[in-house]
């Protein structure tokens, strides 16, 4: 049977190679390793930081704040995952895994919301980001562990390069709907106050994108943790070197304990910052602000002559 | 007065090359003849209007005619593709960004059909919107903004959120936010298109009672004839993009232009548009110090009149019937004893509506010249005759 591989063969292998070994890494690979400084700033810090806390007090104000974001039942979860987390003896692996995730989603923020708003705001700029977006969240992750490496040697920050690398088109996808997708009334009327384009942003479409740009972080953070055993592939430490680790000895039950913390992890930071997300939403009208505004219509004393019956009023 | 807004000859064309559309449109083609060549849409098509300082300026036609096309230009929201817009002199049509991001903090403010305000914003927030974008401080905006809220009566709400307001009061909310930066233009686009009729009505009466207050220049676009008539000091109607009549009330009602006016005017209730001064009759009045009972009636009776007005020291003091008069000459009374001192009276910019109750009387009316004297009389014939006379245009 013929194939076009008896007329031409193509060498595209030793091309790459050649493209990466013998042109970008080079000429590069200063300038990569430059990019890694503030990573591992950023990673340092918090890293420090987290094992510094006593795991008592850590899990107390995880607790508090998803208390105050997403209630009761996401605050009592978080207080059993991390004893439990802590009881199986994963707790520093877990602070480490952390200050990564936290690093990496840190990183697609401050990248990917001025992305996300460049590309709301210019078909040109969103037309090339666009396939880079697509491209970057079809290629398997595996496949750009090697040039990273090559990049930037093995270790923690390279991992975290990674990650955000895969973690990063959600952010800026929804940052740029989000802004999109603000009422063209409200930025007319803006703009109709005079405001600059800046003021445009500040004022009015962030605050109203950001309920999907909070929808587009969270995405990023699973998609940050869901990295955390490939990143261990090239030297990062954690919850995901622990499963990594166990699966390469035939070790089902650390594997099982790594992934069971990934997944407790996951399921906090996944509540907390729907949560977060949700918050930004029309406000429920609260037992005090219902309060509030029956006494400041009392205290005008029919001063305002609206007599329409609020149940009749319309949505806008 | 002074001249605050002027167009001068404004096209709009959307899509596409905008000077090959207007030289078709200068060439004597059509709207629809233009979409059909070239699918460009014409937008407004050579317009030129004048709106003075602190006149009501209503633009009415239905919708697409290019209203809202139009009250944009004035702020640059939209450029012309040909023509000047001026606002006090200045060409906004050809400003930059930054002289136009001026005239939009500084002179001119907006109000939108369906309120556009901020719903992450409070109501006080929403109102000093325009402030802090002009960098004034918080303490001075939270002020500047419960005063603007207090012209409207919600004071009381300016902690709360928009979407816990009514539709009437949100829109009083929009209004507020576009005096508190204290602009001398008020651009008004079908601001009461989307309340509820009753609302509408309540609504009219509250600009009209902050206009007396105010005195903005204020350019009011509407699809209700009543609405306009109602509002405006001069009225604008377009078609097509294009203006096709620009008048007072009662020039529009009384004389529309063309068949598309015409039918606008149709069902509208005259009483409501027509003043007193347009029926009244030049002022003929006795001096009761000058003229016996025979006097009076020689003057009646060369004058076809069955009853006359009656001043003292140039002020207006009753009326004199044919038939008093006549009994008075007869009894050999004096005639002072004969003269009514009750006589229905109004001013001359009443309109016809609030004369029905007075005309009932059947005595002629007697309209004020604001200081005791009399500037005018109508006869209650005339009332009625007003009412129905019908223009030969509205008989098509
Ligand atoms: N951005 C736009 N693009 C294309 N056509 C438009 C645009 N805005 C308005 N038009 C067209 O211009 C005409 C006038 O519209 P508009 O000024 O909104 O009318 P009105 O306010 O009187 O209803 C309409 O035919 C409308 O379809
Ligand atoms: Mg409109």
């Amino acid at each position: 049977m013929p194939s076009p591989a008896d007329l031409v063969s193509i060498p595209f292998a030793a091309w790459v190679n050649l493209f990466v070994r013998d042109w970008l890494v080079p000429n590069f690979r200063p300038f990569f390793r430059s990019m890694q400084w503030p990573i591992t700033q950023v990673l340092n810090g918090l890293s420090g930081f987290l094992n510094a806390v006593p795991m008592p007090v850590f899990a107390v104000a995880l607790a508090l704040i998803a208390w105050r974001t997403a209630g009761r039942g996401v605050a009592l979860f978080t207080l059993v995952a991390l004893s439990f987390i802590d009881m199986i003896g994963l707790w520093p692996e877990t602070m480490t895994t952390l200050a990564m995730v936290v690093t990496a989603v840190l990183f697609c923020v401050v990248i990917g919301i001025p992305l996300g708003v460049a590309a709301a705001r210019s078909d040109i700029v969103r037309a090339i980001l666009r396939p880079v977006l697509d491209i970057m969240q079809t290629i398997p992750s595996f496949v750009y562990l090697v040039p990273i490496v090559m990049l930037f040697g093995v270790g923690v920050v390279p991992g975290i390069i990674a990650t955000i690398i895969f973690a990063l088109p959600p952010i800026i996808r929804l940052t740029d709907l989000g802004i999109r997708t603000v009422r063209e009334d409200l930025t007319e009327a803006a703009e109709a106050f005079g405001a600059t384009p800046w003021q445009m942003l500040v004022e009015v479409q962030f605050p109203l994108a950001m309920r999907t740009v909070m929808a587009g972080l969270n995405q990023t953070l699973m998609l940050a943790l869901s990295m955390v055993v490939i990143a261990a592939l090239i030297g990062a430490g954690g919850l995901g070197l622990t499963v990594f680790t166990g699966l390469g000895r035939l070790d089902v039950g650390n594997a099982t304990a790594g992934g069971v913390g990934i997944v407790l992890i996951a399921i906090v930071l996944d509540r907390i910052s729907q949560a977060l997300g949700e918050r930004r939403a029309p406000r429920a009208p609260t037992l005090m602000r219902t309060m509030r505004s029956l006494l400041s219509l009392r205290g005008a004393g029919g001063g305002t002559n609206e007599e329409e019956d609020p149940k009749r009023r319309k949505g806008v | 007065m002074k001249t605050k807004i002027t167009g001068n000859n404004l096209y709009k064309i959307f899509g596409g090359d905008a000077a090959e559309a207007v030289a078709l449109l200068r060439a004597g083609r059509t709207k629809d003849e233009i979409f059909a060549a070239t699918g460009q849409t014409v937008g407004v098509h050579d317009v030129s209007f004048s709106v003075a300082e602190g006149e009501i300026f209503v633009v009415m036609g239905l919708s697409g005619s290019g209203k809202s096309t139009l009250v944009r230009m004035i702020n640059g929201l939209i450029r012309p593709s040909a023509g000047e817009i001026l606002i006090d002199g200045i060409d906004v049509a050809a400003c930059s960004g930054e002289a136009l991001r001026r005239v939009r903090r500084e002179k001119v403010a907006m109000v939108f059909q369906h309120f556009a305000l901020f719903p992450h914003k409070t109501v006080a927030q929403n109102v000093s919107f325009g402030l802090k974008i002009r960098g004034v401080g918080k303490a001075e905006r939270r002020a500047r903004a419960h005063a603007a809220l207090e012209q409207v009566g919600l004071a009381a709400r300016a902690d709360s959120y928009p979407d816990e307001l009514s539709g009437g009061m949100q829109q009083r909310v929009g209004l507020a936010r576009g005096l508190a930066s204290g602009p001398e233009v008020l651009l008004m686009d079908e601001p009461f298109s989307a309340l509820d009729p009753l609302i509408r009505g309540d609504m009219q009466q509250e600009l009209l009672e902050l206009q007396r207050r105010l005195k903005k220049t204020i350019v009011f676009i509407t699809h209700d004839l009543t609405e306009a008539l109602t509002l405006g000091n001069t009225i604008a109607i377009m078609r097509n993009g294009a203006m096709v009549q620009t008048g007072t009330a009662q020039e529009i009602v009384g004389a529309p232009a063309d068949d598309y006016v015409a039918a606008f005017t149709r069902d509208i209730d005259r009483s409501l548009v027509f003043t007193a001064a347009s029926v009244a009759e030049a002022p003929e009045a006795l001096d009761i110090g000058a003229v016996d009972a025979e006097g009076a009636l020689a003057r009646m009776e060369a004058l076809g009149l069955d009853a006359i007005h009656v001043v003292e020291d140039g002020r207006l003091a009753g009326i004199l019937t044919w038939r008093a008069a006549h009994a008075a000459l007869r009894a050999g009374t004096p005639l002072g004893e004969a003269v009514l001192r009750d006589v229905p009276a109004a001013p001359p910019q009443a309109r016809l509506f609030d004369l029905y109750p007075l005309a009932s009387a059947g005595l002629p009316i007697a309209l004020g010249d604001g200081k005791g004297g009399l500037a005018g009389v109508v006869r209650p014939q005339a009332v009625f005759a007003r009412l129905s006379r019908k223009d030969a245009r509205e008989k098509v």
